[in-house]
């Protein structure tokens, strides 16, 4: 209740927040009911209609299928976030536990926890991820996987710092003399504790991967043509941007801006919610 | 000696590197020899294919094989050109290099001001500016900045030649010493080729500054808030020091060491953004060549590709390391 009213004041307080929110709703009511949306059939072609101008049939217009960009973009919505949804997801289970056993235990864990993770981190991690997609093949499992891997290194350094500074904290001492099992500590204590600092993180890297997802297929990896995905739209209308048939690539492309854009916000009024001191 | 320490401190992290590559090339599923061999290859031939690679020993052994190939500059043969990967990764470097490092110029020159105006006047509309741009800035797909760009500049307002390669078709490429088109043309004393190409750069180099602006800007408004509000600025002020002094000499020396940290993730930003905007501007560098191998399927240079660049990451973290001890002192008296 208390949280409820704390988020409610910084919602108010900052309604750029507020708006952030109002966008990540909209973004997933199109992930969740997208088909259902969209005026047109995504995959329709209508070559009388091809390369048209936004207008009021067509908001966003044609592309050069004649198909309609504005459902496109709706439709893409779920594929979009699915991959970014589910990478983030990858990262943050298999980092936080990670991280969590190297900043608890210690020890040799700790070292080839913080050796593999500082090996990802000496890679500029688009072009790893390049590597790894080129190396299992060219799908769109892969590219989940791949931007799971390149987020891997922020969720389990996180979790290490913090799971490393309340490894002697009061409320681990007294889990620990009621008789509670390590692996219960870590899970039960420690993760719950280190939670919000770690939402933060998820808001703020699931822009990032929404951004590495596209810029992947934006140069032909995972997602194939005909599927409407905003990166592939992007590289599909450049094209015709020297032609000056800019809304072919420009109304995916501002979509996807904004969905990075609300997550960076929603990232930063979060970290507002969760530590005051650190707004900035 | 210094020198001999940091790059002992550089050690494992290229072999982390090395071995990472190793066992993208060969441990992961799908069989290099069936594909080498082809689709229509018997398994007899297959078999000997993979004889032929070593693939048909222990992993180790196999992974002693690459160290040697390493050794002799051999990242294998692209299939689709047929050249050898290093040879044609090298000859693209110099482009990826000249326009990676303008827009890193940009980035800073731009950057860097910014964050210290927006720093000296919190609330103000440069601080408001400042934050808008650091977190529109990150938010921004290279690929569609870059598109937008060639739509304004040379579409709408067609001041901008057309987005493709280093030099438009009536220049032709200045005498070969760096490979750098800008510094070749200087010494050619070639200024139509040098003008020619400084137009072709000017927008793919402001893609890239674009979006590596955002965290360098963030970064020097942060330390120098920091370092304005510390207790040496106040005794540096209380002594009568000139307001200049005290902004560029005490402070903005002590804000500086983290926006040089922070440079490192810029170039992990800049490397990887590299390949978009490569692409995008059609631009001839060691990126849109990863990028053709990896639509024709041919992996050798996209391996070679991740290696090349994850080493010479690995090698810009060490140089920044070093500057970051010319800078600051105290940490070559720790070190």
């Amino acid at each position: 209740m208390n949280t409820l009213r704390h988020a409610r004041y910084v919602l108010g307080e900052n309604p750029v927040t507020a708006l952030a929110f109002a966008g990540f709703f909209v973004l997933v009511l199109c992930a969740v009911f997208g088909p259902a949306l969209a005026p047109y059939d995504p995959l329709a072609s209508d070559t009388a209609q091809a390369l048209t101008g936004p207008s009021a049939a067509h908001w966003f217009g044609t592309d050069q299928l004649g198909r309609d960009i504005f459902s496109r973009i709706v439709v893409a919505a779920r594929l979009d976030l699915g991959i970014a949804v589910f990478s983030v997801a990858l990262a943050f289970g298999v980092g936080a536990l990670l991280g969590l056993a190297a900043g608890y235990y210690g020890g040799w864990i700790d070292r080839v926890v913080g050796r593999s993770v500082d090996t990802i981190m000496a890679f500029p991690l688009f072009v790893l991820a390049m590597g790894i997609v080129a190396a299992l093949g060219n799908s769109v499992a892969n590219i989940v996987f791949a931007t799971a891997i390149i987020n891997l290194p922020i969720y389990a350094r996180l979790a290490r710092a913090e799971a490393n500074v309340r490894r002697h904290a009061g409320f681990v001492e007294a889990a620990r003399l009621c008789g509670n099992s390590e692996a219960r500590i870590v899970l039960a204590q420690l993760l719950p504790n280190i939670m919000p600092l770690m939402m933060v993180q998820v808001s703020l890297t699931l822009g990032y991967a929404i951004l590495n997802a596209a810029g992947l297929s934006f140069i032909g990896l995972g997602v194939r043509p005909p599927t409407p995905e905003w990166g592939i739209m992007v590289a599909e209308g450049a094209s015709f941007i020297v032609s000056g048939e800019w809304w072919v690539a420009f109304f995916p492309g501002i979509v996807l801006m904004a969905a990075v854009f609300c997550f960076n916000l929603m990232g930063d009024g979060l970290r507002d919610m969760v530590d005051p001191r650190r707004r900035t | 000696m210094l020198l001999l320490r940091r790059l002992a401190t550089a050690l494992p992290s290229i072999a982390g590197v090395i071995i990472v590559t190793f066992l993208l090339t060969r441990a992961l599923p799908g069989d290099p020899a069936a594909y080498f061999a082809g689709p229509a290859a018997t398994t007899q031939a297959i078999d000997e294919i993979r004889h032929q690679l070593g693939l048909d020993r222990s992993l180790p052994v196999q992974f002693l094989d690459y160290l040697g190939q390493l050794a002799r500059g051999d990242l294998g043969t692209s299939l689709s050109t047929g050249q050898p990967v290093l040879a044609e990764l090298l000859t693209r470097l110099p482009a990826s290099a000249e326009l990676t490092l303008l827009g890193l110029v940009l980035s800073v020159v731009i950057a860097v001001p910014l964050g210290i105006a927006a720093a000296m006047r919190p609330g103000a509309p440069v601080d408001h500016f400042c934050r808008v741009v650091t977190t529109a800035g990150v938010s921004l797909p290279t690929f569609f900045t870059g598109l937008l760009l060639v739509y304004v500049f040379y579409y709408l307002m067609g001041i901008a030649p057309a987005p493709l390669g280093r030099l438009d078709v009536f220049s032709s490429a200045p005498p070969h010493w760096t490979g750098f088109y800008l510094i070749d043309s200087l010494l050619a004393r070639d200024l139509p080729t040098f003008g020619a190409a400084l137009a072709q750069l000017v927008l793919p180099a402001a893609t890239l500054a674009i979006f590596s602006l955002a965290p360098l800007a963030r970064i020097t408004r942060a330390s120098m808030l920091a370092a304005l509000g510390s207790e040496f600025v106040r005794t540096a002020r209380a002594s009568g020091l000139s307001r200049r002094r005290i902004v560029y000499v005490y402070a903005f020396r002590n804000a500086v060491l983290p926006v040089i940290t922070t440079l490192g993730m810029v170039f992990s930003f800049l490397l990887g953004a590299n390949v978009l905007v490569e692409k995008v501007f059609a631009w001839p560098g060691v990126g849109s060549y990863a990028v053709e191998a990896l639509i024709a399927s041919d992996y050798a240079p996209v391996q070679g590709f991740v290696l090349t660049m994850a080493l010479l990451y690995v090698l810009l973290n060490l140089g920044i390391d070093l500057v970051y001890g010319l800078v600051d002192p105290r940490v070559r008296l720790e070190a």
